[in-house]
């Protein structure tokens, strides 16, 4: 038996905040410590599978580990554990979210900045461990049960965090609505997954959640027809799919920047990757159906979301729906259904989750000073912050797909996928990338370049060491991909494969 | 005729009755403070028979015994220790009570109803099952009354007496119509007379739905829920907490068994109305819950829609769906007595019971705060909390038996349980008292509500995460339905 580093990884998160949580309140510090240490501990795991997966160019699923859980007739539901080269980057995306999320939440002592977590760090970092333990849990999943039980635990942490550390403005109603959103979107796939298990036994015999033993269930047309949507649409509901998005940028704007990171970095990948890995992997024919309204919602969502961005003044909402309509990118290149576009979709989750983890990061760092994120308010923050302002301006070009940055190593083959499908499709969403620039350079224009509104002057204060390592990993990670694509392409490749399998099977 | 089986058999509610027994012994010669002492030698003594019926009184291949009176099968038995478990919970709860903890009667009106209880899991006979209903109820209705000065604890158990009475007046109605087409008491015998063609289907519904009458009361279902926001308001916090528990498991244990038993003829008829008193039920629990500011009130709408999700795995009418019923009640249990000991450990030291009244408990004691969590995502049907776990098994359960649309009715209703329960967890964790000086208020918990609610927290972390042995049990038991 090997090492089994996949349930080391997700339950590591767990442990972790049981024992934070263990810790008495008053020992910020102690927390803080063995919370990077758990986060540390996870990065380096994750990073050593992704680099096992990378240099032993693996295929398939890897480091699979399945224990029997439950297995009473008719209920068969194991731990089954295992990565393949879709879910092996998210789930390191996941590790360098965490760990730059505890940097960021790390906290001060200074009254004038109220950087970080101040008010009971020992809640925020248990139920934020809680969190990516759920996010973890979902990515290395092969079970559809314990993917679904993971997928909740990654949904009520959320509420707590926006609602206790949020924003005091908006954090109850953005709370609600978010948790109300991703509930019902959840139960709606819940329905069709118990459907998935009872038809498989139907048809085959088999009495299991297994995904793997699922993609052979032999589901009917029209049940996959039915089916599609409700799996599909409840699980992207997550991934911000339009016209479900409405959730999204209010959680944004209302969480904590840690949190916020998590949200956008990883949890929307959640459901763009859960609609297909149990969507469009298990319901192949269903995806064939309905692709032209995915691809849709999907176009609508990458042109309008960037518009909307464009005229935000709040650099939270700003982001937020530039996720929106990066998102909407990612869903886009699920619905081509061909190599390119998933390939695209696959690279682009990773890149986007690097990219607006860094601009919530940053964002957090500004609004912890200058104690507003409105534009019109803001300015000159490059002559105090320069590496907070490098690192958002690296960001910025990944976000507006600019070679030699990951954005580009992802959109480019998105575009092209949707060429090949529907042309109209990639023409007009290619409008997101001209908007996107306008909005993005506009922003760093006035924010960081500007000059310093009177009443900012002299209570800006520079990022802390702690945020500077953050900006570095994030900025660095997406400067390798952009730069080295080969570490990233030819693993999300193999995970293509195996999907573009079961789709030409249909 | 009176067997090592037949004394097994019976084991653990000889053991109540000598721990009832005890407790009558003792109490008088303790004195005033030491009265709450009483509830140690119950809980300890509920534990001990736990462990002595586990050793001794475990039940082999189903037997009938007592002249057919008593089913002797695993079904009854982990029901059994459920009921045991939750009485010992709140024998624990009940110590610090200001007016109920340190009087004697108590804890024996409890361990009466409990064996009560215990019977109505394994009867095998109208007869039999009546009595055991009876025995169940009619220390309830005392406990629920308790306080005597209280209006509203009078008035609980007067309206609880009052439907009570009612209710199991027609059920024996209908029972007495069984009895006179079939030409017997015992479930087993009732079955095999009452076939397809022996009584038309309108007769059938007749009589069915006499006995859901008496049945839905102790269970709480809408029509027959009229009772249960009043009761669990008025009545000691802890006795609401063992009526909205314990009671009710005893209720869908006799549902699982009368219906399964003696009716499988009759499937389409009983399954059409419980399938229509769960969408119901769930529908109005949870609408009715919303606007509810009182927590008891809350909790007992709560309830009300709880019941009606477990029905679903119950109109499933399949070995599964039994056992879905049985482990959503062993859940329920765990999560519901976590919920009102909770209630009761806050009211007992600040004397209020609305929701906004929880304002800053995170922080007046942040392990109260973590519990309330537990129990309220529990109840929301939150992973990894026992009650997710649950919910998916009876929605499983629907969908196999192609109840789909009664599980679309849960669905939405889970919903909308999400939104009232987390509403109280707004309080708990993010307003403040208004003079945010919540150090300056802390609630203290004793050592007995400690241990109680620590178990119990356990008991809802374990029933969500290592949920196989536990439904494992549940599934034994349901295969003896069949």
């Amino acid at each position: 038996m090997n090492f089994p580093i996949l349930s080391v990884i997700t339950f590591l998160p767990f442990v972790a905040g049981v024992l934070i949580l263990l810790m008495p309140a008053n020992r910020k510090n102690e927390i803080r410590a063995v919370a990077l240490a758990a986060a540390v501990m996870d990065l380096l795991l994750t990073g050593w599978v992704y680099a096992q997966y990378l240099v032993n160019d693996l295929q398939g699923y890897q480091f699979i580990e399945k224990y029997t859980w439950l297995s009473i007739p008719p209920i068969n539901i194991d731990l089954h554990f295992g990565v393949d080269g879709m879910s092996a980057p998210l789930v390191l995306l996941t590790g360098v979210v965490m760990f730059t999320g505890v940097l960021i939440s790390w906290g001060n002592d200074d009254p004038h900045v109220m950087a970080g977590i101040q008010d009971r760090p020992r809640e925020f970092f248990a139920f934020l461990f809680l969190l990516a333990g759920g996010v973890l849990g979902v990515f290395v999943s092969l079970d559809l049960f314990m993917l679904f039980f993971f997928y909740e635990i990654a949904v009520f942490p959320m509420y707590l965090l926006i609602a206790i550390w949020g924003w005091v403005k908006t954090r109850e109603y953005a709370a609600m609505k978010l948790t109300l959103y991703l509930f019902v979107g959840s139960v709606v796939a819940l329905v069709g997954v118990l459907a998935m298990y009872w038809t498989q036994y139907q048809n085959t015999g088999i009495l299991s959640f297994n995904m793997l033993e699922m993609e052979n269930a032999g589901f009917s047309t029209a049940f996959q027809n039915l089916w599609f949507l409700p799996v599909f649409l409840g699980f992207a509901v997550l991934g911000g799919i339009w016209p479900f998005h409405n959730w999204s940028p209010d959680g944004h704007v209302a969480a904590p920047t840690a949190v916020s990171m998590f949200h956008a970095g990883v949890l929307m990948k959640l459901g763009a990757f859960a609609a297909l890995r149990v969507g469009v992997m298990l319901l192949p024919e269903g995806a064939h159906t309905w692709s032209w309204l995915i691809m849709t919602f999907a176009g609508v969502a990458v042109v309008y979301g960037a518009f909307i961005a464009f005229v935000q003044t709040d650099m939270k909402y700003m982001i937020g729906f530039s996720s929106v309509s990066h998102m909407g990118l990612v869903v886009l290149g699920i619905s081509t259904l061909n190599e390119t576009g998933i390939l695209g979709a696959g690279v682009q989750m990773v890149s986007h989750g690097i990219m607006t983890a860094l601009f919530f990061a940053v964002t957090g760092m500004i609004y912890d000073r200058a104690h507003t994120r409105m534009i019109p308010e803001l300015g000159g923050i490059a002559k105090v912050m320069p590496f907070a302002t490098i690192g958002f301006i690296i960001g910025g070009l990944v976000s507006m797909g600019m070679p030699g940055f990951s954005g580009f190593v992802a959109e480019f083959p998105i575009f092209m996928g949707v060429w090949r499908e529907q042309w109209l499709v990639a023409v007009i969403a290619s409008i997101s990338i001209v908007i996107t620039a306008a909005y993005i350079m506009m922003n760093i224009r006035k924010v960081f370049f500007s000059p310093m509104p009177e009443k900012l002057e002299g209570h800006i204060s520079d990022v802390t060491v702690l945020d500077k390592v953050a900006i570095t990993t994030l900025s660095l990670l997406m400067i390798v991909i952009g730069m080295f694509p080969a570490v990233i392409v030819p693993m999300v490749e193999t995970g293509v494969k195996y999907i573009m399998n079961l789709l030409g099977g249909a | 005729m009176f067997t090592s089986m037949t004394f097994a058999s019976i084991l653990p509610e000889i053991l109540i009755l000598t721990i009832g027994l005890l407790v009558l012994i003792f109490e008088p010669f303790w004195k005033e403070d030491q009265k709450r002492n009483a509830g140690w030698l119950t809980a300890g003594g509920l534990l001990i028979a736990m462990l002595l019926s586990m050793l001794f009184g475990r039940p082999g291949e189903p037997t009938e015994v007592l002249g057919g009176m008593i089913r002797f099968d695993w079904f009854g038995f982990f029901l059994k220790m459920l009921f045991m478990f939750a009485a010992a919970a709140t024998a624990l709860l009940l110590m610090d009570h200001e007016q109920v903890g340190k009087r004697g009667e108590a804890y024996v009106m409890l361990l009466a109803a409990l064996i009560g209880m215990n019977l109505m899991a394994s009867s095998a006979d109208l007869v039999m099952l009546y009595l055991s209903i009876e025995t169940a109820s009619i220390p309830m209705y005392i406990l629920a009354g308790f306080l005597v000065g209280d209006e509203r604890s009078t008035e609980a158990g007067f309206k609880y007496f009052l439907y009570g009475t009612l209710a199991s007046t027609v059920m024996l109605y209908g029972f007495s119509l069984v009895f006179g087409f079939s030409g017997s008491t015992n479930l087993y015998e009732i079955a095999s007379a009452l076939t397809a063609g022996s009584i038309s289907p309108l007769l059938a519904f007749g009589v069915v739905s006499l006995i859901v009458v008496g049945l839905g009361f102790k269970v709480s279902i809408v029509p027959f829920h009229f009772w249960a926001p009043d009761v669990y308001q008025g009545a000691p916090t802890p006795v609401a907490g063992y009526l909205s528990t314990a009671s009710k498991a005893a209720g869908f244990a006799v549902i699982l068994r009368l219906f399964f038993i003696a009716f499988p003829e009759f499937t389409s008829t009983w399954t059409m109305i419980l399938a229509v008193l769960a969408a119901i039920s769930m529908t109005v629990g949870n609408l009715l819950a919303l606007p509810q500011t009182n927590i008891k009130r809350l909790l007992a709408y709560s309830s009300i829609s709880h019941a009606g999700y477990a029905l679903i795995g119950a109109v499933a009418f399949s070995q599964f769906g039994a056992a879905s019923v049985v482990f959503y009640m062993a859940a329920y249990i765990a999560t519901n007595l976590l919920a009102f000991g909770l209630v009761m450990a806050f009211s007992r030291i600040t004397g209020l019971e609305e929701v906004t009244d929880y304002a800053g408990l995170s922080r007046r004691n942040p392990l109260m705060g973590l519990m309330m969590l537990a129990a309220f995502l529990s109840l929301a049907g939150m992973p990894p909390f026992g009650g997710f776990v649950a919910k998916v098994f009876v929605f499983a359960a629907g969908v196999q038996a192609n109840y789909t649309w009664l599980v679309i009715v849960g669905i939405i209703n889970s919903i909308i349980g999400v939104y009232y329960y987390l509403n109280v967890l707004k309080y708990v964790y993010l307003y403040r008292l208004p003079g945010e000086d919540e150090e300056n208020h802390p609630i203290p918990l004793t050592q007995s509500y400690t241990i109680a609610l620590v178990v119990l927290v356990i008991g809802v972390i374990l029933l969500g995460t290592v949920f196989g042995p536990f439904f494992n049990w549940s599934d034994a038991g349901a295969l003896n339905l069949f």
